[in-house]
């Protein structure tokens, strides 16, 4: 390169243009452009003319007609009535559901698991690492299957109560639980706990302030359990108790078909989304105990006895100086993890659980039209992993110690 | 760079030595020598497979009748096994050159759908099955009943009509696979299992105690199943057509597989034409004059892979019904060979 640069201005001149670098490569990305624009074009046209001579059905117009069928688990209004895209929607909301809560399991389980792993008590250590060589190990597939079909036939028939704990039943047709009933005027009662939430949080941050500014310290749990449970159990008492409490509603007598818990009374979670939730968390859970642990690692030792010196019991020394060091390790690789259980729910369709590719498949089924279904499911994954991956970058940055 | 224009140069190739396949089946079925035939992915009677990987069922005998009128030779199939809902993808994307998988002739799949029905091998109808101790006796008792069934079905869309149409609540539970189904259904998660009649029976076979399950008297809907084809291909569609009509119009002439060459000594003029000893009518579907012929002397007639796949000797023991002829109180009829 030092040798080009430093030639005379004339041997530039006298070269020919066509060995002019900077023309090769303008012509070559040209080239590669018109290559590109071409074989798009084909794609698009050789698509068009095949769905032309087929006599298929394209366009946005079906989003609109009638589904037909029944989505069994809808977080919002679906009945068989609803239009497709309704439908898709359901299902993207079932997969936000089971994705959400499952990153939320998997993220608990993992760092428990992963910090497990670094037990100095050599059988917690021992569980921790046979729990993720085992389960990291299995296709997640076969773990899916084996939670729904494996274990659902071990529990208790539909017609059997599966009783856990008083309130709390497991049989065959999903985990029951008492569920709150909202009635008339309990909304002062929800916004008083929201609001208390919030206070809660606010003296956090001054308590930190404080601390950090003269070392006082601040009863801040107590603080915020105290209000959270007090405030909203004030308005509720003042507002005349407008929250009841629904139990699920066992009936044993009566046509064998109506008996078991009766649809409407209670909460609950049908065992398709039980499995899939278990299935996804606990799979994943072993990838992310492994990168707590080696983000626990990657801080040095140095921290740990700086931290013993200073007087912090093993607990406080983990909480407060080796995991928030750790995390700077830990953040990144756990994003990709997210996104993963994210993709990986689409495993969903093999147990019934109406996800957006499960709701999607079957649209695609009735319409044909796979390119509109297909566009929307790459959208979709597309933009919950884009999210994801802004978000925890954004956490990320939160994070980062300044280095000093 | 040149290097990295080559496999986009060779991706356009590909993208258009695809829409120059996209012509005629029967010569891309010819130049393979083979027909590349969509089945289930194990329905008793219909197409399953032995432990020897050997298809058999009423399904799969068309895919034969089909390799023999072109191949003379009823072994040059292919089957691809798909789940309901990819069936319409497979054929569509030119995977498989026909589909005869139990598949129900409506007109959204007749039209939006791209596809062509090349006619009704089997008229069914959907039915309902319940364990026997649930103690019910008609569908009209279902209501609030959790149902197990098959996604990408008219199924799922028929169960939603009939409990809407009823009043009665319920919850569906649908799976991909008829395997998954049943397993979910046989370990309790499902009161009822719903599909067409012909596939309960088959299904049932599959439970861990099929005695202790019935099939309900109600039939809910119209399910007219038969092989199916991509529109667009003329040529393959005449084709397939009548290799199916000519099956029905062998029965009704009494040609049987066992009768079939001394048939061909008929002085019967419809006979003669079916069997090509007259006229020139295999030359007008692309293929041999003895094409019917040998689809009758090396798969049968369409009475003969009834009984031998579903009909009352078997295990399904299903009666003619809907699907005698229509010279015997039933719905098979073809157009005649002239
Ligand atoms: N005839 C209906 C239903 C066809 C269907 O897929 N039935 C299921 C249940 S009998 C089946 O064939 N399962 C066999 C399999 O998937 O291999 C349709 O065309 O939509």
């Amino acid at each position: 390169m030092a040798v080009e640069d430093a030639r005379p201005e004339r041997a530039t001149d006298r070269a020919s243009w066509i060995n002019d670098p900077k023309v090769r490569g303008a012509f070559y990305q040209i080239l590669l452009v018109l290559a590109l624009a071409w074989l798009i074009w084909e794609i698009i046209d050789n698509t068009r003319t095949n769905l032309e001579q087929r006599n298929m059905a394209t366009g946005w117009g079906f989003l609109d007609e009638t589904a037909g069928f029944g989505i069994i688990l809808n977080l919002i209004q679906y009945s068989e009535i609803s239009n497709y895209g309704r439908a898709l929607f359901v299902g993207f909301l079932n997969t936000l559901l089971v994705a959400g809560i499952g990153v939320f399991l998997a993220t608990v389980i993992g760092f428990i698991v992963g910090i497990a792993r670094l037990s100095k008590n050599w059988v917690i250590s021992r569980i921790a690492y046979v729990y993720i060589e085992v389960l990291r190990n299995i296709p997640l597939l076969l773990q899916i299957f084996f939670w729904y079909f494996a274990v659902l036939r071990a529990v208790p028939g539909k017609r059997e109560m599966g009783t856990i704990v008083p309130g709390v039943h497991l049989n065959i047709a999903g985990l029951r639980a008492p569920a709150p009933v909202f009635e008339e005027g309990s909304t002062p009662t929800v916004i008083a706990l929201i609001l208390a939430i919030v206070i809660s949080f606010v003296i956090k941050g001054w308590s930190a302030k404080r601390q950090a500014a003269t070392g006082q310290r601040f009863p801040v749990l107590w603080t915020a359990i105290g209000l959270i449970v007090v405030l909203p159990l004030i308005v509720f008492l003042a507002t005349g108790m407008p929250i009841s409490i629904s139990y699920p509603e066992f009936r044993d007598t009566g046509p064998m078909l109506m008996r078991g818990f009766q649809e409407g009374t209670g909460f609950v979670l049908i065992p398709e989304f039980l499995s899939l939730l278990l299935a996804l968390s606990l799979y994943t859970a072993t990838f992310i105990a492994e990168i707590v642990r080696a983000g626990i690692l990657a801080v040095s030792h140095g921290q740990t006895e700086a931290s013993y010196a200073l007087g912090l019991r093993p607990g406080s020394t983990l909480r407060l100086v080796i995991i928030p060091q750790a995390m700077r390790v830990i953040i990144p690789p756990l994003t990709s993890q997210y996104l993963n259980l994210t993709k990986n729910s689409s495993l969903a369709v093999a147990i019934a659980y109406p996800d957006l590719v499960s709701v999607g498949g079957t649209v695609l089924n009735q319409t044909g039209q796979a390119i509109e279904i297909i566009a929307i499911w790459m959208l979709v994954y597309l933009s919950i992993s884009l999210l994801t991956s802004a978000f925890m970058n954004w956490y990320n940055k939160r994070m980062a110690l300044v280095e000093r | 760079m040149t290097m990295k224009i080559m496999p986009l140069v060779l991706g356009a190739a590909v993208a258009l030595a695809a829409t120059a396949a996209n012509a005629g089946t029967l010569d891309d079925v010819k130049a393979k020598g083979f027909v590349q035939c969509g089945v289930s992915q194990g329905l008793p009677g219909f197409s399953n497979p032995d432990d020897q990987g050997n298809w058999t069922g009423l399904d799969v005998d068309y895919c034969r009748a089909l390799a023999a009128a072109i191949f003379n030779d009823p072994s040059k199939v292919k089957f691809s096994p798909l789940s309901a809902k990819e069936r319409f993808t497979a054929l569509q994307s030119g995977e498989i050159d026909v589909l005869p998988r139990n598949t129900t002739w409506t007109m959204s799949r007749d039209t939006a759908l791209g596809l062509n029905f090349v006619g009704v091998n089997y008229y069914d109808g959907q039915g309902f099955m319940v364990r026997k101790s649930l103690g019910v006796a008609s569908a009209l008792e279902l209501s609030g009943a959790n149902v197990c069934t098959n996604t990408g079905t008219t199924t799922e869309l028929n169960v939603a009509d009939y409990f809407r149409s009823k009043d009665m609540p319920y919850q569906i539970v649908a799976f991909e696979k008829a395997d998954e189904v049943v397993q979910a259904y046989d370990a309790g998660r499902c009161d009822v299992y719903t599909t067409d009649a012909s596939g309960l029976y088959a299904q049932r076979l599959k439970l861990t105690n099929p005695d202790e399950h019935m099939v309900l008297p109600e039939i809910i809907s119209k399910e007219p199943l038969g092989p199916v084809v991509r529109q667009g291909d003329d040529e393959w569609f005449n084709l397939a057509k009548w290799v199916h009509f000519a099956a029905i119009n062998a029965e009704e002439l009494g040609v049987t597989s066992a009768n079939v060459d001394e048939m061909k000594n008929s002085e019967t003029p419809s006979v003669k034409r079916l069997l090509g000893t007259e006229g020139e009518y295999g030359k007008a579907i692309g293929l041999s004059n003895d094409w019917a012929y040998n689809v009758i002397k090396h798969v049968g007639n369409y009475g003969e892979m009834f009984e031998r796949n579903v009909g009352p000797s078997t295990q399904l023991g299903i009666a003619r019904g809907l699907n005698a002829l229509w010279s015997k109180g039933g719905l098979q009829y073809a157009p005649p060979v002239r």
